[in-house]
This record gives structure tokens, sequence and C-alpha cells, in this order.
């Protein structure tokens, strides 16, 4: 294997495992962040159990998916070293804002939250996870706005002479109608993550509680856990279905490829069907896919709203891009990975309406359940929405080849600026120096995978402590002012 | 005054920031084997003088990073691209390091703490001794082409000039955790740092004093000699105030050493941010820059939010400016792998409608079985 393809494998590999992490990261601070709300406002104890135990989840899946992100930032510059000379004038900015606008207001505050429990007020404290949680969102928002750059440059221009992108439209770069689509729908792919993750864990403690003959406690703590997190399940599926038709309309009018890829749509074609089911050859041949089930109609109402309209096919495309950008280079993407991750992406949704709808069901009017297929629809549920994030990164990224920077030959996007994957490796990396780097990550990604499984679980079948005291300096019996007393008492937190 | 040149001063502030944070936390970090060695309660101590401060630390590499790619993208591309396999190599120890301090406290299990532990001194000594041979690199200059590409291969890297430049960032940073922890430890630990610092303050002063100098007489320019004179005016503060135990003194002399050893690094760069051995192929702040329209933008975003950050970082230290001493640390908070023993878990216990009782003895026994070693 080439530089290129070892290169592009490493980030593939490195970015997916990191969005194992990111979206429940994302996802999970708004929701940890409401449960202490609930528990200051109510002074109820058990939303402080809750916030405790979905709390250490967050931070055991927080700490890897900060870690495995400074990877993120340096693996431009190291593998990618041609795309960042090309790009950096743009692409950076975002880069940096990230960093002070966002990573500096998470990673203090978390260390706030995490050790403030006994120093902070309760209500200073409890703003230092909403701030966590904006944070997470912001820095979710910026890396969007880079990633939404290279599908669809604007606010920059192509300097001839040094053969580089340049910004000239910081507002246009960062009101990018692709972030602008992206956005919304990676928070709410976030919160559907966190959502399902809150109501899956708190669904099987439930029937769990109630098989052991705790009808209390499966009442008073796991019912209002799994209420929260199919609220949370149902507000950003309809979110999701919303910001994905809208995103999907705005990928065929800028990347056309990329859906008619997805859609394996071979010839030029009004009112396009959406396939369901197809078989390909492996050869990439458009013409070698044969469509099992179609829904007629369909594919053209996604993309423009009505069932008749036109749409390019494959071959068409290709022709033009031959005639825009040269001829000798394969403009299409690999149609099976394009076709299926598209399909799994959406496909995955389904583990999550299925628990939202058993949830709905067994706990209708106040009820708990001890219905063994209600906890084990929610184990079932609780990974789908990771893989379904990760099938769409696959999809987003995939589909964009051969480009890096895609052209975006199209009213909203300049023209001009562009590039092709395989000219932003890095040429002084060898193959060697890849590979040594690419299998140091693996077995390192591999072996935190591991740990990081069974953290959780281990934390997960722990269940959520029987009781919690107050640990707020309000709570506090002892006399604040007196040093002696605040010298020798333990800390609430300590690693 | 011109953007490239705010801009090359924004940078050299940004790695200032991390590493005399980040440095005080990596020698914590690589002391943990030396000053922990006697029990875990000593290195809970170690750690958790660190505990709330050492994420929002790291951040100020990314931001270095994120801002070095935004207003010099040909010398992130370059210096990434050619200084591959120590950034590799920094990359793996921090990671490790991350998920080590998160990760230690929540399993309760020796062999379990052993290995964090191991990943938080590995995790810590790889990126102190790297960075100041990368850095070494940067300021004796390195081999780029034409194309401003590194080809100078990983091997040159490893001269003795960098190699020495390593001893000094690790030196550094021990001294600077050791003298960390003595200001912000209470009781043995406390004194065993105090007593550290003063043993490694005289050969830090020797090492730092002669890569100095061979640093300003090879590669800097005059007015650098004032940074060489602050950092040695600083480490004759060190030894001093370590040997009488001036905890407050000692840290400042260190923070000070740390700043005055990236003036002379930057300083002897500028206008160049990466010397080729050919100058005609130097990265300098005019060619490896961006444009003036995105350094424009930048400035701004950098003046609006980096006070900010000072502020509440600042805040920060400030909440958990107290001492942290062996009595205040908590039982672990840790669970064990083997799950509770069943009649522990409360099924036996818990009867519908006894509520809290059941509970609480549920509790009691389940606390029981997990600090027994082998509880089935």
């Amino acid at each position: 294997m080439e530089a290129l393809d070892l290169a592009r494998w490493q980030f593939g590999v490195t970015t997916v495992y990191h969005f194992i992490f990111v979206p429940l990261t994302i996802g999970l601070s708004p929701l940890v962040a409401l449960m202490q709300t609930f528990w200051v406002r109510t002074g109820d104890e058990k939303w402080l159990r809750l916030t405790k135990f979905f709390g250490k989840l967050f931070l055991i899946n927080f700490a890897i998916g900060v870690a495995t992100g400074i990877v993120q930032e340096f693996q431009f510059g190291m593998n990618w070293s041609e795309y960042s000379r090309f790009v950096g004038d743009v692409f950076g900015a975002p880069l940096a804002m990230e960093a002070l606008a966002a990573f500096f207001v998470e990673s203090t505050f978390l260390g706030l939250w995490i050790f403030g429990w006994d120093k902070l007020p309760k209500k200073i404290h409890l703003a230092c996870i909403w701030a966590v949680a904006l944070a997470t969102n912001l820095s979710a928002f910026f890396i969007l706005a880079a990633n939404s750059w290279m599908q669809h440059p604007v606010g920059a221009i192509l300097n001839t002479e040094t053969g580089r992108a340049e910004m000239v439209d910081i507002v246009a770069v960062l009101t990018n109608p692709t972030v602008l689509a992206a956005f919304p729908h990676t928070i709410t792919a976030a919160l559907l993550t966190a959502g399902t993750f809150v109501a899956g864990i708190g669904a099987w403690w439930m029937v769990r509680t109630v098989r052991r003959g705790d009808v209390d406690l499966a009442r008073t703590v796991y019912r209002p856990a799994v209420v929260l997190g199919t609220i949370t399940m149902l507000v950003a599926g309809v979110g999701l279905g919303v910001t994905g038709d809208w995103q999907a309309k705005l990928m065929f009018v800028q990347q056309p490829m990329k859906m008619a890829a997805a859609e394996a749509l071979c010839e030029s074609t009004d009112g396009a069907a959406f396939s369901i089911l197809a078989i390909g050859d492996l050869a990439n041949d458009c013409d070698g896919v044969s469509h099992l089930i179609e829904i007629p109609g369909m594919t053209a109402f996604l993309a423009t709203g009505e069932f008749d309209a036109p749409l390019d096919g494959v071959h068409d495309l290709q022709a033009q891009y031959e005639e825009k950008y040269g001829a000798g280079v394969d403009y299409t993407p690999n149609l099976a990975v394009t076709y299926w991750s598209f399909r799994l992406m959406i496909g995955m949704a389904a583990g999550s309406a299925l628990l939202a709808v058993a949830v709905l069901w067994f706990t209708r009017r106040g009820r708990v359940s001890d219905n063994p297929w209600l906890a084990r629809i929610a184990l079932a549920a609780i990974p789908t929405p990771f893989l379904a994030s990760a099938f769409g990164w696959i999809f987003t990224e995939m589909g964009r080849q051969p480009w890096v920077v895609v052209p975006n030959p199209n009213p909203s996007g300049v023209d001009g600026v562009w590039l092709l994957t395989a000219r932003g490796v890095s040429t002084v990396v060898s193959p060697a120096m890849v590979i040594t780097s690419m299998a140091a990550f693996t077995l390192l990604y591999g072996v935190l995978a591991v740990i990081w499984f069974k953290l959780m679980h281990r934390f997960a079948v722990e269940g959520v402590a029987d009781s919690e005291h107050d640990p707020s300096p309000e709570a506090r019996t002892d006399d604040p002012d007196d040093p002696d007393s605040a010298a020798d008492r333990p800390l609430s937190f300590a690693y | 005054m011109e953007l490239t040149t705010v801009w090359f001063l924004l940078i050299a502030v940004l790695w200032t920031g991390y590493l005399v944070l980040e440095g005080f936390d990596f020698g914590v970090g690589m002391l943990l084997p030396v000053l922990g060695r006697r029990n875990n309660t000593d290195r809970r101590v170690m750690i958790n003088t660190i505990g709330p401060v050492w994420d929002g630390n790291e951040v100020w590499l990314l931001t270095a990073g994120g801002a070095t790619f935004a207003a010099f993208p040909e010398w992130y591309a370059t210096l990434f691209s050619g200084f591959y396999l120590p950034l590799l190599l920094i990359l793996l120890a921090l990671i490790i390091r991350v998920v080590a301090f998160e990760w230690r406290g929540k399993i309760d299990d020796d062999r379990w703490r052993a290995r964090a532990d191991l990943a938080l001194t590995v995790g810590s000594w790889v990126p102190a001794v790297l960075w100041g041979v990368a850095f070494a690199n940067i300021v004796r200059g390195v081999e780029l082409d034409a194309d401003h590409q590194y080809v100078g291969g990983f091997v040159a890297l490893l001269n003795p000039f960098a190699l020495l430049g390593g001893a000094v960032t690790a030196l550094l940073f021990l001294t600077h955790g050791a003298v960390f922890l003595a200001l912000k430890s209470a009781g043995d630990v406390r004194e065993r740092a105090g007593a550290l610092a003063a043993h490694i303050a005289p050969v830090t002063l020797a090492v730092t004093a002669a890569w100095a100098v061979w640093a300003q007489l090879a590669y800097s320019v005059a007015w650098t000699w004032g940074a060489v004179g602050l950092a040695a005016a600083a480490l004759l503060v060190l030894v001093r105030a370590t040997r009488d135990r001036r905890e407050g003194w000692a840290f400042v002399a260190s923070a000070v050493t740390i700043v005055a050893a990236v003036v002379l690094i930057f300083g002897s760069l500028f206008p160049d941010v990466m010397p080729a051995f050919d100058p005609a192929h130097s990265l300098t702040v005019t060619n490896a820059s961006s444009t003036d329209y995105t350094l424009t933008v930048m400035t701004w975003v950098a003046v609006a939010l980096t006070p900010l950050v000072l502020l509440y970082q600042g805040w920060t230290y400030w909440v958990f400016r107290k001492r942290v001493s062996a009595e205040q640390i908590p039982a672990s908070v840790g669970l064990t792998f083997a799950r509770r023993a069943p009649a522990a878990a409360g099924v036996g216990t818990r009867r519908p409608g006894d509520g809290g009782a059941g509970i609480a003895a549920g509790s009691d026994a389940g606390s029981d079985a997990t600090d027994r070693p082998t509880a089935s």
C-alpha cells in the first residue's frame, strides 16, 4: 500500500474511533446538567444520585474522547501536510477558535465540576456543568464549520500565485449553509445517542429492580431517568429527521455525485426511485448494480420535494467532472460503501425508535415494568446510535472522494477552490512511518476500547447509589471559617 | 507592529503558557515513582494537587497547535510532517496520560493503580524530554529543501545539542513539579518534595546554563543574552529558595526560568520560524504565514478570548488554592471488577414496601463485599 492509502486508513480509523465517544460526551453533558438542575431546584435527592451515576459514566467517556481528540489536531500536519498548506489560511481559523473558545472552557470548568462539589456554592457548581455542556456543543460547531468548508468551500478564493486557498470572509465560513445543516444534525444525533444511553440503562435497571421486588426504587429513581432519556430521544429523533432531510436536499445541490452514488443512480433520470436493496459487483461499476427493491419517485422527492424532478446520474456527473477538472480521474466514490453506509446510518435509527416505543408502552400512565423484553430492547438499542454516527461519517467522508476539498460549481459555493485527496498527503512521510503510527494507534486504541467498555459496563451495572449526601458548602454543618475543621475534612471528591 | 510579528509573539505566549503550566503537572507525573513510592495515599496526594487543572493546562498545547495552523500553515505543515516520529511518541504518551488520570481511581485494585501510575509516569517523561529535543532542533536549524519540506530524517534530530535540550526540559519540569508539590501539598509529601527540589536544583542550574550558553553563542542574537541572564538569575534564586524552603519563591523562580527559556528559543528564531541549514530555504514569519485578513480575524478572536481564559483559569487556581494533605484523601470510590456477591446485592434484604431500610441494608452489605479482596 502507498502512503496515501495508509494515511487515509489511519484517518478513517482514528476519526471513527474518536467519534464513538464524542456524541456521548456532547449529548450526555446537557442531560447530566439537567439532572443536577432538577436536584438544585427541587432538592430531591434522587436527582443527585442520578447526576452522580450518569456523571461517572460521562467522565469515563470524556477522558477517552479528549485523549483521542489530540491526535485529530496533529494528524492534519503529520499525514496531510500538503492539505494543510493548501487550506491552512481558511481551515486553521475554526480549529484555533475551537481551542480558544471551547476547549479551554470545557476542560477548566470540568475540573471545577469534578473537584468543586464541596468547594463551590451549589448554583455556581451547577453553572460549571452547564458551561461544560455549552462548550462541548460549541466545539462541535467549530469543527463542523471546518469540515463543512471541505465539503462546500465558501468565503475563500484561490491565490493562483501560491496555488493556495485564502480566506476572504470569515462570516461566510461560519455561516456556510453546509454547517448550518450539519451542526443541528450532529447535535441531534448526539442527543439521540445520550437519550438512548440514559433511557436504555434506566429501563434495564427499572426491570431489574422491579424483578427484585423493589418497585419503590424502580418508580422513584429509574423511571424518571427513563422518562428523561425517552423525551430526549423523541425530541432528538424528530430533529434528526428534519435536519437529515434538509441536509440531503442541500447535498443534492452541493455534492450531486455523493448523492447519486448513495442511490447508485447511474443514468440521469426524471423521478428517480429510492433504492432499498441493491447488489452490485465489487468493481465499482455503476452499471453492475441491480436494484432489487425500490420506491418509485422517492429519491426525486427527497432531493427536491417533487416526485418527478430530474436528477443527474453517476455517468453524466463523471462526464461533467472530466470536462471541468480533467480526464483520467475516477470522480465516482466507492459505490458500495456510499450506498450502504447511507442506508445503515438511517436504518440504525430503528434501534432508538424501538426502544422509545417500548418505553412508551411499558411505562404508560406511571407504570413501572418487569418485562424482560423491555430490558433486552434497552440493551440492544444502546449501541445503535453510536453505529449510526459512525456510518454517517463514513458516508459523508467516503462519499466526497476523490476530493478532500470538494469543488462547488454551484451558486452558493466558491468556484476554483478544490483539492484531490491524493494531492493532500504528506510528501516527506514514508509508508513505513505511516504504518508505524497506524499500528501504534490501532493497537493502543484497541486496548483502550476494551478498558473503556469494561469500565462503562462495570459502572452501569453498579447502579445508582443507595443514597448520596449533599456535598455542597451550604449543607455543611461544621464552621466553614474554622481552619482546623476545614483542613482535615476529607475532600468530597479526589482522584 | 506587523501582524505576522504579533502572531509570532502570540504563539510564543501560548507555548509559554503550556510549558509553565503543563510543566509542573508533567513534573508531578515524573516524580510519581520517586515521591510516591511509599504508598497509594502519597501518590493520590500528588495526583490530586494537579487533579482539577491538568486538563485545562493541556489545552494550551491544543491552542498553540491550532494557532500555528491558522497563522503559519507552512510552519505547521513542515514541523508536524517533519518531526513525525517524535510527535507520534508525544501523542501516544499524552493519550495514556489523559486516560490514566481519569480512570485510575475508578477501580479499587492495586494492580490497576500500578498500571495507571506507570502510564502517568511514562506519559509525563516522554513529552518532557521530547519537547526539549524538538525545540532545540528548531533553534539549531534543520535540513529543509527549496519547498520548505523537512528532508533531514529522524536520526538527524538526535544530535548532541537537541539531546541536551531534552535533558534541560526534563530537568526543568522535574524541578518545577517538585517545587509545585512542595507548595501545594502538606505533610510528608511536602517535606520530601522540598528536599528533592533542593537536591536537583543545582543540577538543573548547571545543565540549563550550559545549554542556554551554547544556544546563545551558536544560534542566537545579542539581545537574548538578556533571557540567558534572566534564566541564570532565576535559577540562582531557585537554588537558594529550595535550600531555604521558601516554597512560593522557588515556584516563581522555576516558572520564570521556563519563561526565560521560551524567550531565548523564540528570540533566537525571529524572524525565522524554522531556520534551515541553507538560509535561503528557511521558513520565516513572512513566507510561512497566513494572509493579513486571516491574521486580522484571528487577532480579534485572540484579543477577545485570551483575557477571559486567563481570568477563569486563574479563578480555578484560586478555588483549589489549599494544600492537599494525606488526611484529606477520602477512601477510594473505585469499584472492583468482580461484581458484588449476589447475597450482598440486596436481593434477600429488599422486599417490596420496606423501602429505605432495605436499601440501607443492601448498601452496607455491598460495600463490605467490595472491600474484601476476593469477594466470591
